[in-house]
């Protein structure tokens, strides 16, 4: 479990302190996938670099399984960091290296694992990610995928408790990340660390986080479990975010509402109701009548869900609209 | 041919370029002893740097630039009487060494201190994630990544001093630039010059090519 107790970061910039994170608190649960989203600036890098101290905090504490990381010695703060994988944007492999060295690195400086043990766990993670083949390859002759998955196992060699993501997907493209983020998940699932996962595409954190926080100008402005956040946003920035993430063009999507006749509602299923074939007995029952004026039907992480904004003319709505929150159907009436 | 190369005795050419083989050949192992460690401590005490040290820094790096200001010619002479203290002599080949690495540490210095820098700073971070100590950081990831830049530095300071070895001459340290300004210059025997300067073209292209193929081959990017 991560904890961040009123943990604040600020740098001296010609002497004046320059806030780069405000006092935040949050929990990180053992096992979870966490997402910060946030736009570049808004202080998730800062916010991830505290958690292995690559960037020290300026207040507060961070305790990672009850233990206070700020009171580590530096001999501790490396045994401890050994316990805590990050992988990068830009993946940072040494180009000097064969893909199975840059495996076994953090494996060679911990000094305590014998050349056969690290030979056996790189073979071990080169079959994981997949690269068995390429084990004596530089990192050059591999593509931005390869290179990343690369990147993962070497985070993975010391069994780390914790895998950091520092925009691990930013540099892929997008058919690239769908298979690094469902490494990701894999893992997760399979060995149960914690990954605390930042990214600036909501994307990202649909697929594979279990909650999110949402950075704005160096504070998480919302946080919540991910369907919540995704589905439900509060805050403008997360709006910002979710619209983005769905292609909508906001101007479109007023003039679309404008055009429409009756009442205006959005309707979001999520799991089972998804697939219930429910518009259409409502639509009988009530004798309303519905247009889709946009919708959307996807997954967030394994849970199907579908948003759909719907015009009613006609009938009647109150029945409508109950028969649709007894199917467990979240009613938001736009208009 | 002959008639051409009357003043050329080949077997104090032989002997010439020998001198100078080992002139440079041991000016550029100890510039790299010496000149390797300074680099890679100017650029740990640089700015934003691992050990950031602003006072160690400055000092290092005005000595650095003392050296690197001092033209060649006056060091050589600058660099008598501690010459004499070093090695008991300050003329012939032994005597031109010392200044020579004088010249030669702080120029590769800073070419090391600039293929440092020239490393991804994500390298670092992501070593320093790793949990690895300044020394594994040093000797695990950064001088790897720069050892392209570093052979590439050791080749332009082996140049450098094929021509400042060449320069030695004018304080009696031998060698072929010896040659050229005591047989060449100062007795008109051009012959001697051509072939003295010829020989010279010819070692630092070697050089070259051997840096260049060796940067090559350890550039895996």
């Amino acid at each position: 479990m991560i904890v961040f107790d009123q943990v604040q970061k600020s740098y001296q910039v010609g002497g004046r302190a320059i806030p780069a994170l405000h006092p935040t608190s949050m929990t990180i649960d053992t096992g979870e996938v966490f997402g910060i989203v946030g736009h570049s600036g808004a202080g998730k890098s800062t916010l991830v670099r505290l958690i292995n101290r690559l960037e020290p905090s300026s207040g507060g504490r961070i305790l990672i399984d009850d233990e206070d990381i700020n009171r580590y010695n530096p001999a501790e703060l490396r045994a401890f960091r050994r316990k805590v994988g990050m992988i990068f944007q830009h993946f940072n492999l040494l180009s000097s290296k064969t893909v199975a060295d840059n495996i076994a690195f953090p494996m060679k400086l911990a000094g305590i694992y014998s050349k056969k043990e690290i030979r056996e766990r790189v073979e071990e993670l080169l079959a994981r990610v997949s690269l068995s083949d390429h084990a004596n390859k530089y990192p050059t002759q591999l593509s931005g995928g390869q290179k990343q998955r690369v990147g993962i196992a070497r985070a993975l060699a010391c069994r780390p408790t914790i895998l950091l993501c520092d925009e691990a997907t930013s540099a892929l493209d997008p058919q690239t990340t769908q298979s690094v983020l469902k490494l990701l998940a894999d893992i997760n699932k399979e060995l149960g660390l914690t990954i605390v996962l930042i990214t600036h595409e909501m994307d990202v954190v649909r697929r594979v986080c279990d909650r999110v926080a949402v950075m704005d100008a160096g504070e998480v402005v919302e946080m919540g479990p991910v369907s919540e956040v995704f589905l439900h946003p509060q805050h403008p920035t997360t709006r910002d975010f979710v619209f983005e993430s769905e292609n909508v063009d906001r101007d479109e999507l007023q003039e679309d509402l404008q055009k429409a006749e009756g009442r205006i509602l959005r309707l979001t299923f999520k799991g089972e109701s998804t697939y219930k074939p429910l518009l259409g007995s409502v639509a009988r029952e009530s004798g309303v009548d519905f247009s889709i004026l946009s919708g959307r039907i996807d997954h967030i992480k394994d849970t199907p869900y579908g948003q759909l904004t719907l015009s009613l003319v006609g009938g009647d709505l109150d029945i409508a609209m109950q028969a649709l929150e007894a199917a467990d159907v979240h009613v938001e009436v736009v208009r | 041919m002959e008639a051409l190369l009357t003043n050329v005795d080949w077997t104090e050419i032989g002997l010439a370029s020998w001198d100078t083989l080992v002139m440079v050949g041991m000016s550029l192992l100890f510039s790299v002893l010496i000149g390797l460690p300074i680099g890679v401590l100017l650029f740990l005490f640089g700015k934003r740097q691992l050990l950031e040290q602003p006072v160690a820094y400055a000092v290092l790096s005005f000595v650095v630039n003392v050296l690197r200001s001092v033209p060649f010619i006056i060091l050589l002479i600058v660099m008598i009487p501690f010459t004499v203290m070093l090695i008991g002599t300050s003329l012939g080949v032994a005597g031109a060494i010392p200044p020579l690495v004088a010249g030669g540490a702080p120029f590769f210095a800073r070419l090391v201190e600039t293929s440092l820098r020239e490393v991804d700073r994500g390298i670092i971070e992501a070593t320093q994630a790793m949990g690895a100590n300044v020394r594994q950081i040093i000797f695990g990831a950064l001088l790897p990544e720069a050892l392209p830049g570093i052979i590439a530095g050791i080749t332009v300071t082996a140049i450098t001093l094929v021509s400042y070895a060449a320069m030695s001459g004018v304080i009696g340290g031998g060698g072929l630039g010896d040659l050229a300004i005591r047989f060449g210059y100062q007795r008109f025997q051009t012959d001697v010059m051509v072939i003295t300067v010829a020989l010279l073209v010819i070692f630092v292209q070697v050089l070259q090519m051997v840096g260049d193929r060796l940067v090559l081959y350890f550039s895996r990017r």
